[in-house]
């Protein structure tokens, strides 16, 4: 080994460092923590992050991407809108464990929340919940259900309180606004009276 | 004579070649780490719950439950309601005695609604290390970088 061979070969290593660290540093959207690329939803389970790609069973899980395929999407969460997908029939979750053709009992009722800020009151639908859930899931235990009776911030449901107990960690989360806060506030209202 | 040189130019070549493909190396593995530090790691399906209650301590994977997977299948209130899951991750104390008893996850697990217990590492399967979390949650994007296991933050 000549020196001159050396001296290349360092040198494309000092290279090799450099452009890495320029990379990194260089790039003004290499740091996004919480916005991910299309590419990178619904990662293999074995490139998930969490999953570890040694154990043999890994790859033995269902692809996300192998089950969303045909659902409809969304913005964010699983980039599934779950509902929409439960009311298309697309999927057909079963209401008991054993029971295939057990029926939800369902409950139309909307619960109008007028809010105190300036965000358009939020309709709660029980209808779509109840398909979903039992009444025991939410009452009493985190709704008391009696009108009035129940104080609820985004700040409690951002710590995962009242409707955090659910939307945030597997229900859409509270980025989407607007699926909640959606009834304009009456003419009155929002004049301030 | 002559051919000791030829042997030791070879020698030389390799030697020259072995070096250059170690160069690369460094230099892969640089632009590997500069990715690494640029993009998450831990990146798994919202809602996700990895349960390590006893996992660790027991020199298993921790648990990840997939919300995903089983809401495809299964409204909230079999669970939620029927069985008694509480909302909160890592909050019902499931061991693998209860599961065979038919339990939490052994209600269905149990080789007739599911497949069975023996599948260890089909529920197992998570780093070592990997604390109890609801994966992409609210809450941990805003307060918790600690999603990761120890060994890789």
């Amino acid at each position: 080994m000549t020196h001159s061979n050396w001296r290349r070969l360092l040198l494309v290593a000092a290279a090799g460092l450099l452009a890495g660290a320029v990379w990194s540093a260089g790039d003004p959207n290499s740091f996004n923590r919480l916005m991910k690329p299309p590419s990178m939803r619904n990662p293999p389970p074995a490139e998930d992050g969490i999953h570890d790609p040694d154990n043999p069973g890994t790859d033995l899980l269902q692809a996300p991407r192998a089950a969303f395929g045909d659902l409809p999407d969304s913005s964010s969460g699983n980039y599934v809108d779950w509902v929409k997908a439960l009311e298309e029939s697309h999927i057909a979750p079963r209401y008991d464990r054993l029971d295939a053709d057990a029926k939800p009992v369902l409950m139309d009722l909307n619960i109008v929340r007028e809010v105190k800020g300036s965000m358009p009151d939020v309709v709660y639908p029980h209808k779509q919940h109840t398909e979903w859930l039992d009444c025991s899931n939410c009452h009493p235990a985190i709704f008391i259900p009696l009108k009035g009776a129940n104080q609820i911030s985004m700040a409690e449901i951002i710590l995962g309180e009242k409707c955090g107990a659910c939307h945030g960690k597997v229900a859409f989360p509270v980025s989407e606004c607007r699926r909640c806060h959606s009834r304009a506030k009456t003419a009155d209202a929002a004049a301030g009276q | 004579m002559k051919m000791k040189r030829q042997i030791r130019t070879a020698a030389r070549r390799r030697a020259g070649a072995t070096c250059a493909s170690a160069a690369c190396t460094l230099a892969v593995v640089a632009l590997w780490l500069a990715a690494l530090t640029g993009t998450p790691v831990a990146r798994a399906e919202y809602g996700d719950v990895v349960i390590n209650n006893y996992s660790d301590d027991a020199g298993m994977r921790p648990v990840i439950f997939p919300h995903w997977f089983h809401r495809v299948r299964f409204r909230c209130k079999v669970c939620h309601a029927d069985l008694g899951f509480q909302f909160q991750a890592g909050g019902n104390q499931i061991d693998m005695l209860k599961i065979i008893d038919g339990q939490y996850c052994g209600a269905c697990h149990n080789g007739e609604v599911a497949w069975s217990v023996e599948n260890c590492d089909l529920c197992h399967s998570a780093l070592p290390g990997t604390p109890t979390q609801v994966h992409e949650s609210t809450l941990q994007k805003l307060l918790s970088p600690a999603s990761r296991p120890a060994a890789s933050q």
